[in-house]
């Protein structure tokens, strides 16, 4: 029956799965005639995504390897490991030490030697200790050994801010990391898009670094029969189009692609059809399809949760500067993170990251519609 | 795994004092008590804790190797202000309680005594060879060197010699742009690759081309790397020697400092996963053990027992931070016992104990799959690299006695001109081939091409992107439109 349904959509395995999610979308009223297949409308929590595609590689492979604190005994910090040491045992799951300088050094001289780690920072703030890793001795390795040494590891971690954890836990890494040539930067939202990536992402040969979301990992998203095959991979340097629109283009990652989906409901009612994109990808940054969108709509809006200067949204409007100049009847708005280390008292938190009412009053303002400036764009 | 029957629980089980009880892994008794050397706790022995092991000054053998005792001296509990900690053991613990920590059994004290921030004694130093090149009359003969080997270590630190003193003369005649000799640390350039094994992966930091050579990287290889040539391994895209080979088990040399040191631990688990009969072995200097990477990659090899030697060059100056600025401790071997990883000692200047100490480290480190760490002390006789002129901050007196009786190709010479199988004729010939030889070398490598532009995209991902691919597109089409502002012999 599978195979028949397959037929339909009009291809074999290796669909990208946006394509095929939409097709699935459409042909919904043809599978619910088959009962019996109750795949279709299946939930998984990000967490799940994310562990079982763990899983799913660390069966496939046995180069696989997973490396971090608390990733073992404690079933990870955020349970994403949880079950993996009982099933591979201490060498493919390794507890480490206090030094993330250590073990993504470490990380690092196995992929050289031929392993593929999975090395998970409790959060990418940590990463900061390791970043001489990640960049000098990962991501630039390929090209200094002119393609003698591939270094194919994954980095992977909550990324961004959380709920009330404060300054030294709530930074977004995405441009930093995305400025690096030689490292690939995902960006997750859904649990399709988690197990998808981080499939890809192990597989990968050059060195990737993974940014999830600490609030996402509760979330449950549908996920089709085709996102819960063991071969499902989503393409690295794909934005997938969430919700299609005419009016103004919403570019978003991670948990800021909800908000701007919830936005743009609210923008539907005040009759502005917004288009919301989730990037996916920040290295490579899809330009190809938020062009396309932005000469489409002719209005662009970037959403992110970190700090404004040289972010994700400094990147994008120059890329469409750079191409589309011509199609943009508005100025393109950056919509960010406050420019100060993250407080933490919740209602100055609230304050210090964009709320869905920041997403729908800028979205308004490059419609030429009145909206009042909110506190925090500036 | 071999380790298996090593393999720590999760409840580490210390020795108690009073039962004297033993802890022997049963294959390896013999090698216990015929080896030179004492293993770390787990692994060791216990013929009876006493007498307890005396001090240094009866170890006075200069030609034992002396292995530290890693865990076996627990210092948890007391300790006296006495530099020897070893000492301790020979008081009888002033109470027969013990805490049952996590870690393992703790007697109490009741002296409230602190140990000392440094040893009366320093650790002994491994030497076979005497400054006349004469071997000690009571060394360990069971390692025999066959004279064919030792003329082969000796050409190939002459060439080292040789080779780095016309590349850096090239330097300075603007030829290349940049040099780092190995002055002074020939021995342990080629002795210690003597000892491994070819398929050892090596992780070098960058005064180590000797073990390059002695693998069989050729003086061309060498020319082209530093010139930068489109035949150079690294396609122009790194400073001249940062030399790397894949063939050679060679990890392509990094500027960063002591990054290796970690790295080399993830390759060796990657090996001891593998269950492989080789190791892996890092080089750094005594600046390098300052680093953050040095102490969590040891602390990660101690604690995931895998098969890596921790080789430090002690050459006593980091650029122009001389040791006793660097760290405060006994050098670098005392600080394998507080990571517990057993460590030695050893004289960096002679060929033949750097030979034995690296042969019998890479025995331990893969049948024991333990870290080892050796320390050579030896001296930087060369400036840092050619944009340092250390005159400035040290003595020409201080440099020239290391370049006299302690150069270890002098010393080396000695010892095989001793055994009839080198004279002067064979010095001078040789001497005056390979000084033809890399001369010959720079000017191939000068003359051929540069790498081509096209190289310049590449390998930034395995699959090079889009972006990458239209931008090199865009640089051919402004050199061919404006020739005349792009050097014309550098090909597209």
């Amino acid at each position: 029956m599978l195979g028949i349904l397959r037929q339909k959509v009009g291809g074999a395995t290796g669909l990208s799965s946006q394509g095929l999610g939409n097709h699935m979308l459409r042909l919904r009223p043809v599978t619910s005639a088959l009962r019996n297949y109750s795949s279709a409308t299946k939930e998984m929590t990000v967490r799940d995504a994310l562990n079982s595609a763990l899983d799913e590689e660390m069966a496939a492979d046995p180069n696989v390897f997973v490396m971090g604190e608390e990733v073992g005994e404690y079933q990870g910090a955020y349970k994403i490991t949880k079950g993996l040491l009982d099933k591979y045992g201490p060498e493919r799951v390794v507890d480490t030490p206090i030094t993330e300088a250590g073990f993504a050094g470490i990380g690092v001289g196995a992929a050289y030697h031929g392993l593929r780690p999975v090395i998970e920072f409790m959060t990418f703030n940590f990463s900061m200790q390791a970043i001489d890793h990640i960049i000098n001795s990962a991501a630039k390795s390929n090209y200094m050994s002119a393609g003698k040494i591939n270094v194919p590891i994954v980095f992977r971690g909550p990324n961004g801010p959380a709920a009330g954890v404060g300054a030294q836990h709530s930074q977004c890494y995405g441009g930093w990391y995305g400025s690096v040539p030689g490292l690939k930067v995902l960006v997750p939202y859904s649990s399709e898009d988690a197990r998808g990536l981080l499939k890809s992402a192990i597989r990968d040969p050059d060195p990737v670094v993974f940014l999830e979301n600490e609030l996402l990992y509760g979330e449950s998203f549908p996920v089709s029969a085709e996102v819960l095959d063991s071969s499902f991979c989503l393409p690295i340097g794909k934005a997938k189009i969430e919700r299609e629109g005419k009016d103004v283009t919403i570019t978003a990652f991670s948990k800021m692609v909800g908000y701007a989906l919830k936005a743009a409901e609210i923008l539907e009612k005040e009759g502005i059809n917004a288009e919301v994109i989730n990037l996916r990808s920040i290295r490579p940054l899809d330009r190809a399809t938020i062009n396309a969108s932005v000469r489409k709509t002719n209005r662009l809006v970037t959403v992110e949760e970190g700090f404004p200067q040289h972010g994700i949204g400094a990147e994008i409007c120059a890329s469409v500067v750079e191409d589309s100049f011509g199609y943009l009847d508005a100025p393109v708005e950056r919509i960010a993170g406050a420019d100060v280390p993250t407080p933490y008292a919740a209602n100055l938190e609230r304050m210090a990251f964009p709320q869905i009412e920041d997403i729908v009053r800028a979205a308004k303002r490059v419609c030429y519609r009145s909206a009042p400036i909110s506190a925090t764009a500036s | 795994m071999a380790s298996s029957s090593l393999k720590k629980s999760k409840n580490f089980i210390f020795y108690n004092l009073n039962l004297k009880s033993k802890f022997l892994i049963p294959d390896r008794t013999s090698a216990i008590t015929n080896s030179l050397f004492h293993h770390r706790l787990l692994h060791s022995i216990s013929s009876p804790p006493s007498p307890p092991v005396p001090k240094y000054a009866s170890y006075s053998q200069l030609n034992s190797a002396i292995f530290e005792l890693a865990c076996l001296r627990r210092r948890l509990h007391s300790t006296t202000s006495v530099s020897n900690d070893i000492s301790q053991l020979a008081v009888e613990p002033t109470s027969h309680q013990v805490l049952d920590f996590p870690g393992g059994k703790v007697k109490f004290t009741q002296k409230l005594i602190f140990t000392s921030n440094s040893t009366e004694e320093r650790v002994h130093c491994y030497r076979v060879l005497d400054e006349n090149g004469q071997p000690f009359t009571d060394i360990d003969s069971s390692l025999k060197i066959s004279k064919e080997l030792a003329v082969q270590m000796y050409t190939n630190m002459v060439t080292l010699e040789v080779m780095d003193t016309i590349f850096y003369e090239s330097q300075r005649q603007g030829r290349i742009s940049f040099y780092a000799t190995t002055t002074g640390e020939e021995a342990i350039n080629i002795a210690s690759a003597a000892a491994l094994d070819s398929k050892d992966f090596v992780f070098p930091q960058y005064r180590e081309p000797g073990v390059l050579l002695w693998r069989g990287f050729t003086l061309q290889e060498f020319a082209n790397q530093l010139f930068g040539n489109k035949y150079e391994y690294g396609k122009g895209r790194q400073m001249p020697i940062h030399y790397g080979s894949r063939k050679h088990n060679y990890i392509t040399v990094a500027s960063t400092v002591a990054t290796q040191i970690p790295h080399a631990v993830g390759a060796a688990y990657s090996l001891k996963m593998e269950n492989q009969d080789s190791c892996v072995i890092t080089y750094f200097g005594d600046g390098g053990t300052s680093t953050a990477d040095f102490h969590a990659a040891m602390n990660f090899a101690a604690v995931m027992e895998v098969p890596v030697i921790f080789f430090c060059r002690n050459n006593g100056w980091a650029i122009s931070t001389p040791v006793d600025e660097q760290f405060r401790s006994d050098g670098v071997v005392v600080k394998g016992k507080a990571y517990g990883v057993p460590s030695i000692r050893i004289d960096g200047n002679d060929a033949l104990a750097i030979y034995n100490a690296v042969n019998e480290a890479r025995k331990m480190a893969i049948k024991e799959q333990t870290p080892v760490l050796i320390e050579a002390l030896t001296y930087r006789a060369g400036h840092h690299t050619t944009s340092d002129d250390s005159t400035r901050y040290r003595s020409t007196d201080e440099i020239e006695r290391w370049r006299g009786d302690q150069n270890p190709v002098k010393r080396f010479r000695k010892w095989i001109e001793s055994k009839g199988w080198w004279n002067d004729v064979a010095e001078s010939e040789y001497r005056s081939s390979i000084r033809k030889q890399v001369a010959q070398a720079i000017q191939v490598a000068e003359r051929i091409e540069k790498p081509p532009v096209a190289e310049m995209f590449n390998d930034v991902y395995d699959i090079p992107p889009k972006n990458l691919k239209e931008q090199e597109v865009f640089v051919r089409k402004t050199v061919k439109k404006h020739t005349e502002d792009y050097p014309s012999d550098v090909p597209l």
